[in-house]
């Protein structure tokens, strides 16, 4: 009956909220590989049907969802006894190489993690050292792992590429950032959208703003014109919104084998 | 193969639930299964209908710990934190009673859907930093296995709220309240404003405070969906009906100075169903009075404010339900993408809706030009001679508005203070309020909700201490003004 009451807008809300959910699949393997469509729909449609019959399969899916959520807390905490003993900087970059980011101090080459996670460990010595560029593609970061990337006063580039728990919220985060940040890449966001990219106004020193790619946005093309009229100093790149133009009726390609319409 | 096998194993195993009562899945009709042997039987015995097993699906259980009255975003949050609270898993059965389950007429639907944190009160920035956090972790507060995540689709853009000069010391010193509870608000003075926001008239602006992080609007109605969803998956009754009654008993005690006080106790709620005379009468240790615009009714069907008045008893609850009128106009020229929920000296506001250039706002009118809050018709005028002038004012780019739609929705407003009702009544000693918000209901909904949980489950307030929004203050005259209402 609730279903039934429901006006057009929720169950439209719904649609669009339900193809990006993959269920389990989505929580085991996050970014890894695509499953074929047929048999995702069929794993899909087995595990839901035992999932509303038996109430043991439904515990199970919440404890797996309630670990998966600890784990990427875990790995979002504050560390600020690192930030105490070693300075921000270093506390910093030690957050970034965890999640398996790469940092650049000024004047260094980029420090990253190998193919097992063990990162060179030079950095605890550049306690005065401001990092320059952080590049944190495909790393877990959530909105409470963001204490520790706005310690890094003069961070000039930084790249949240997709990167799967960086949302909305988070955007709205950044603001203390803005003197010194110039570049900003936010390709491949799933959860971003033109609502997050609202509040980069205040980034008022960014050159080149990467927003490509993002499927939460409902409307690339006229969102990258606001995001461009919104910061007139920065280079957005993104959708060529000249391919949404749609052809004028005169442009109508002529379909030989359908009847001409008048 | 499988889907074909499954069925015929189902109903028989151990270890399966009754089908039909989950949303969404295989069914195996039992319901239309009996009807259908009724009909034969009836069709078979000659004489008057044998209605041995009556159908009461539609009417509430019998018993029940907890009655919310109104199933709104207050009613919810209070359920949802009371089966989320409770020591024992299934230990405490709540019944929310809703007489409307298209909420047609409900704030929480109407709402502009807006959150910040720009109070003067301490406990409503608390109660608005702890929503937000709420809002912000909602998939992991609300998430029900086999469901979607929920969108709420917040832009958290701020709010910008403008004071002329008299009340420029006032804000300052709500700004610093705001900044020692938590909240990330800045002052800005009329220069900055100009450069940031070139839209902006600044004529008659002395100070403006920006909310920079927590503060925007967001979908109310995916909000009451997913709490929806999930308080059904904890295991709470709903009901669609209105409460007509409630059976009580008194007793006659002695207070501390040999003062003699009448106290009530509620044992029964009788539920009545839509277009009919068919009531269920429900026992209950608990009512929660959640029922926003009409909560008044609510209280006085318990007796509340039958007495002498200037007495305790005589005391009512004083919200009474207000119309409030909001617009949506389009004005390609007008400010961008950037722009925060803006509120002018004047008292008219407006946000942004979307990307195509359209706006939505209003005006809360002043005590003289109140309109009759009887039905939720839309005064246009209202808009072309109070609100229109006020905006084109402070933006210029809205002297060429077109207004595409507008609505009506109704504020639980507290004429006593504008802030709102939490807590047990100090006479009926089991009805606790959750109502009286003034237009701040949603924003407040999560942290209202737990603590009137805390309240029920320990007794007391545990994480923020509402206790300037008890009952008592009614009877003792205490004002909690609260100063920046919209």
């Amino acid at each position: 009956m609730w279903d039934l009451v429901l006006g057009d807008r929720r169950i439209n809300s719904l649609r669009l909220v339900a193809p990006m959910w993959n269920g389990t699949r989505g929580i085991h393997r996050l970014g890894g590989a695509v499953v074929p469509e047929g048999n995702q729909k069929k794993e899909r449609t087995i595990l839901q049907f035992l999932t509303n019959h038996f109430y043991d399969v439904e515990a199970l899916r919440g404890y797996l969802l309630q670990r998966e959520m600890s784990k990427v807390h875990m790995k979002n905490r504050s560390f600020t006894w690192l930030e105490e003993q070693h300075g921000p900087y270093s506390a910093g970059a030690f957050f970034i190489l965890k999640q398996g980011g790469a940092v650049k101090f000024r004047d260094k080459e980029w420090i990253r993690p190998d193919k097992y996670g063990h990162f060179s460990p030079e950095f605890w010595n550049f306690r005065e050292v401001p990092i320059e560029a952080v590049d944190a593609s495909d790393c877990e970061i959530n909105y409470e792992g963001l204490d520790n990337l706005l310690l890094l006063k003069e961070l000039q580039s930084l790249s949240l590429q997709r990167c799967p728990h960086v949302d909305d919220w988070c955007l709205s985060r950044l603001y203390p950032l803005a003197d010194s940040l110039q570049e900003l890449s936010l390709a491949g966001c799933p959860h971003v959208s033109e609502r997050g990219l609202a509040c980069l106004h205040h980034l008022q020193n960014l050159r080149r703003l990467d927003i490509s790619d993002l499927p939460a946005v409902s409307n690339p093309g006229l969102t990258q014109i606001l995001v461009e009229e919104m910061l007139p100093n920065c280079k957005v790149v993104g959708v060529d919104w000249a391919e949404g133009l749609k052809l004028g009726p005169e442009e109508q390609p002529q379909d030989t084998a359908s009847p001409v319409l008048a | 193969m499988i889907r074909r096998v499954l069925p015929h194993g189902l109903g028989r195993g151990l270890l399966t639930r009754r089908p039909g009562t989950r949303r969404g899945g295989f069914s195996l009709d039992w319901d239309g299964k009996v009807s259908e042997i009724k009909k034969k039987i009836k069709s078979i015995l000659p004489g008057t209908s044998c209605d041995l097993l009556p159908d009461t699906s539609h009417l509430p259980p019998e018993h029940s710990d907890v009655v919310i009255v109104g199933g709104g975003v207050l009613g919810l949050s209070v359920a949802y934190w009371l089966k989320k609270l409770e020591s024992r898993r299934g230990g405490i059965r709540v019944l929310v009673v809703e007489q409307d389950y298209t909420y047609s007429q409900a704030s929480t639907g109407l709402s502009v859907g807006g959150i910040c944190q720009q109070f003067s009160l301490p406990e409503n920035i608390q109660l608005s930093l702890f929503s937000a956090s709420f809002l912000r972790n909602i998939n992991e507060y609300l998430a029900v296995t086999s469901a979607p995540p929920l969108d709420l689709r917040f832009n958290p853009s701020g709010y910008l709220l403008l004071a002329s000069e008299k009340d420029a010391a006032a804000m300052e010193s709500n700004v610093k309240v705001q900044k020692q509870e938590g909240a990330k608000v800045c002052l800005m003075s009329p220069d900055q404003l100009r450069n940031k926001f070139p839209w902006i008239n600044t004529e008659g602006v002395a100070l403006a405070s920006y909310g920079m992080e927590n503060e925007g609007w967001f979908d109310p109605w995916c909000l009451l969906q997913g709490l929806r969803q999930k308080v059904e998956s904890m295991g709470v009754f709903f009901c669609q009906g209105e409460v007509t009654r409630f059976v009580s008993s008194s007793q006659r005690m002695l207070t501390t100075d040999d003062e003699m006080v009448i106290l009530k106790r509620i044992h029964e709620v009788h539920v009545k169903m839509d277009h009919s005379l068919e009531y269920q009468p429900v026992e209950c240790a608990i009512v929660i009075n959640a029922a926003g615009a009409w909560s008044a009714q609510i209280a006085a069907l318990a007796g509340i404010g039958k007495g002498p008045p200037g007495t305790l008893q005589g005391t009512k609850l004083p919200v009474e339900p207000r119309k409030r009128y909001v617009y949506v106009w389009h004005c390609p020229q007008g400010p961008g993408l950037e722009t925060p929920l803006v509120a002018d000296t004047s008292g008219a506001y407006f946000r942004r809706e979307g990307l195509g250039s359209n706006y939505l706002g209003g005006r809360s009118p002043t005590e003289e030009e109140e309109p009759d809050p009887a039905n939720l018709e839309v005064d246009h005028d209202f808009f072309q001679e109070k609100v229109w002038p006020h905006l084109a004012l402070r933006v210029p780019a809205f002297e060429t508005l077109k207004v595409q739609t507008a609505w009506a929705g109704y504020y639980d407003y507290n004429t006593f203070d504008q802030n709102g009702v939490v807590g047990p009544h100090p006479l009926v000693v089991n009805m606790y309020f959750a109502t009286g918000f003034s237009g701040h209901g949603l924003q407040q909904a999560p942290g209202v909700g737990r603590a009137v949980a805390e309240m029920i489950l320990e007794g007391s307030f545990q994480t923020i201490d509402l206790s300037p929004f008890l009952f008592n203050r009614f009877y003792l005259g205490e004002k909690t003004q609260e100063n920046n209402i919209m």
